[in-house]
């Protein structure tokens, strides 16, 4: 009589037949993971190369056509177009056909060989601003290469040697760096739409209310409808691993156990924000949009893809908000970075922490909202 | 015995002095009425006037701001959870699942009430029985048409065997023919010792009910059998009487007919008129004053009130009381 979960069984059933009838939407949710795996793990890649750049050599002799083939070889520059003044080289860049342009001017050549500096002009698109600053890197440091192997003819009278080591991701592997902040992303979005449609599909048919007429117990009508839900979100993880791991080739250098362990805490945000919404929606078209809510600052302030150091100071404490921000922690430590339980507790235990907030919220607001409304 | 008696005597449902405040708006305003068993009880009132209101507080959903509530001899501000055990519940839009079978919408009801295997399997075959599904076990809700839907929603509702049944406008929307089904079938159930708690807008089903009760902006101003209700003195006051005027041109009529003296109110039913009348009101006056003004009457015959009569006088009574409350 007094058993809190009354009902857990018989909703779990029904939640199950529900997903086996509604088979369509189970596969779009756990394709669509997969199809923007691909996207980021294949089409975009970080490592800015290549740029589009069109030359203007006023000078045209040796030192010049070396310098332009320094720029080439960098494999930063693409040198598509020589033009022959200077408002050829302008529009080229207006018109967005190149990003950059290099103007050596007419007396490059006389000013080196006399020992003075030959200025060279470098335009650059400012309008994307991460290939701004990889084709500014690269032009300064050209320059400086330039100029020292003019000065100091050997090259181990450098006085100081700087050599940078890239741990983890060697190979600066696009894949590496996306997909273990995806699996966040992606979880978050199958979990928290498939539970709030749910609950709210049953709204919008008025069973709901007849369920909360029958001795069903809120507890055991909520895990009924979380449970099946969350076995959905774990298998989709173990797929994300598996094609993560196998067809995107990203090494997994910690125990996968223990990230199926700490995304359960995850998971459980994920649902209770699910559940939250919900109980503010009242139908399927308002949840929909609501559930595009918490997906926002999960891409944009957990540091998927901008890290979170470029967050304004203010909006900065926000980003502890927000679950995905210690699982895309988890995710790379124990995948890239072979990071275990004593690295990664901390991360654990906000996430359990925000997981049983979330859910102790959105259980008093449907109880509040939505059984007494 | 002596406990036997007891629970033979006790209501159904006993409400006393039911009170529910929303902050500073209460949608239910002391309301008291018993429902003796094998009732069918009609709840009426405009929407929003606090039907559903009341029927969460009678299943134990919203708890009471006020007053005390017992249902099948339970408390429900305690035993929430045993009177929803007891009773059955079917709502206006037949709360199935659309993606389910018929027979799968009926097992999942039978495991949240947890019916074991075989009485589940029992009360199937009763249920389909009663209600002629057996056709339909294999299709799934959504392909059922109106009717058959609110078969399957009440077969749903009745599974555990309640005692009493809360159905909430079960015939908004469905066909007459429907309707009238459900209706045979109510009062074949209400034999058996079945009590019913119906809410509904149409005063044909208020009239087949055993027990009506009006609420209107949640206080209860009409509660008693149908004939009780047509003798109340606002419906009828003293020294009155009700007459149907049949006639051509009914809506210019009816405004000839406001201005004669003797007349207290009069409104258009189809194609004639009921009027509340003086008692010693000359009937020729009428047919003269018309005939003048170029209106044959047709006919003209004493009428007793119908319950959509009682409801409407009572509400123009109380409307005039609230707003003289008001200023």
């Amino acid at each position: 009589m007094t058993n809190l979960f009354r009902g857990f069984g018989a909703v779990f059933y029904k939640e199950a037949l529900h997903v086996r009838r509604d088979a369509g939407t189970l596969f779009f949710s756990l394709t669509m993971p997969l199809l923007q795996m691909f996207l980021l793990g294949f089409a975009i890649d970080t490592n800015i190369r290549q740029i589009n750049t069109v030359a203007y050599n006023a000078d045209g002799r040796r030192e010049s056509r070396e310098l332009l083939d320094r720029f080439k070889n960098s494999d930063t520059f693409h040198i598509i177009r020589y033009v022959e003044n200077d408002h050829d080289l302008n529009d080229m860049i207006i018109a967005g056909k190149a990003r950059v342009g290099i103007k050596i001017p007419v007396d490059f050549s006389d000013r080196l060989l006399h020992g003075m500096s030959g200025q060279v002009l470098v335009l650059i698109d400012g309008s994307d601003s991460s290939v701004a600053g990889q084709a500014i890197n690269v032009s300064t440091a050209i320059g400086l290469d330039e100029s020292l192997r003019r000065v100091v003819q050997d090259r181990a009278a450098f006085a100081v040697d700087m050599r940078p080591k890239l741990l983890f991701n060697p190979d600066s592997r696009s894949p590496n760096f996306f997909l273990p902040g995806l699996t966040a992303i992606m979880l978050l979005n199958v979990t928290t739409f498939l539970t709030a449609f749910s609950i709210v599909r049953e709204k919008e048919r008025g069973t709901l209310e007849q369920l909360f007429v029958t001795p069903v117990r809120p507890f055991g009508l909520l895990l009924g409808k979380l449970l099946p839900y969350l076995g959905i979100g774990f298998f989709e993880l173990c797929l994300i691993l598996f094609f993560m791991r196998f067809v995107f080739l990203v090494p997994i250098h910690g125990n996968v156990f223990l990230l199926a362990l700490l995304s359960l805490p995850y998971l459980f945000a994920a649902l209770s924000l699910g559940i939250l919404i919900s109980s503010k929606a009242s139908s399927q078209a308002e949840a929909m949009q609501l559930a595009f809510l918490p997906i926002l600052p999960s891409v944009f302030f957990s540091g998927y893809i901008f890290p979170r150091e470029t967050i304004p100071a203010i909006l900065y404490p926000l980003s502890y908000l927000i679950p995905a921000t210690y699982f895309i922690n988890i995710t790379r430590g124990i995948i890239l970075r072979g990071a275990t339980l004593v690295h990664l507790w901390t991360d654990g235990l906000a996430l359990c922490i925000l997981g049983a907030a979330l859910l102790t919220i959105a259980a008093r607001r449907f109880r509040n909202k939505v059984i007494m409304a | 015995m002596a406990t036997q008696a007891q629970s033979l005597m006790e209501p159904a449902i006993s409400a006393e002095h039911l009170v529910r405040r929303f902050g500073n708006f209460t949608a239910v305003n002391d309301v008291s009425f018993r429902v003796e068993k094998g009732e069918i009880f009609g709840f009426l009132g405009p929407n929003g006037s606090g039907k559903t209101t009341v029927i969460k507080m009678l299943t134990g959903l919203l708890p009471l701001s006020g007053g005390d509530a017992r249902v099948e001899g339970l408390n429900v501000r305690t035993d929430s959870e045993a009177v929803r055990e007891r009773i059955g519940y079917m709502s206006q839009n037949f709360s199935l699942y659309y993606d389910l079978t018929v027979e799968e919408n009926l097992k999942f009801y039978g495991r949240i009430y947890s019916l074991d295997p075989t009485r589940l399997k029992r009360r199937m075959e009763e249920i389909v029985q009663l209600n002629g599904l057996g056709p339909y076990l294999n299709r799934l809700g959504a392909q059922l048409s109106g009717g058959w839907k609110q078969r399957l929603a009440l077969g749903c509702a009745m599974l555990h065997e309640p005692k009493l049944l809360f159905l909430d406008e079960p015939t908004a929307g469905i066909d007459p023919v429907a309707r009238r089904q459900l209706w045979d079938l109510l009062f074949e159930l209400s034999g058996h010792g079945i009590t019913f708690f119906v809410t509904t807008h149409y005063m044909d089903e208020a009239e087949r009910c055993s027990h009506v009760a009006y609420i209107y902006f949640g206080k209860l101003i009409a509660d008693g059998t149908p004939d009780s209700l047509r003798e109340l003195p606002d419906v009828q006051p003293h020294g009155t009487m009700r007459i149907e005027i049949t006639a051509p041109e009914v809506t210019r009529a009816l405004r000839l007919a406001r201005h004669i003296p003797g007349i207290r109110s009069a409104t258009i039913f189809g194609q004639s008129i009921h009027a509340l009348v003086e008692e010693h009101f000359d009937l020729d006056v009428l047919r003269n004053q018309l005939r003048k003004e170029g209106i044959n009457v047709t006919e003209i015959r004493p009428l007793a009130p119908s319950l959509e009569d009682v409801f409407v006088e009572l509400t123009y009574k109380h409307q005039s009381l609230l707003e003289a409350a008001g200023d």
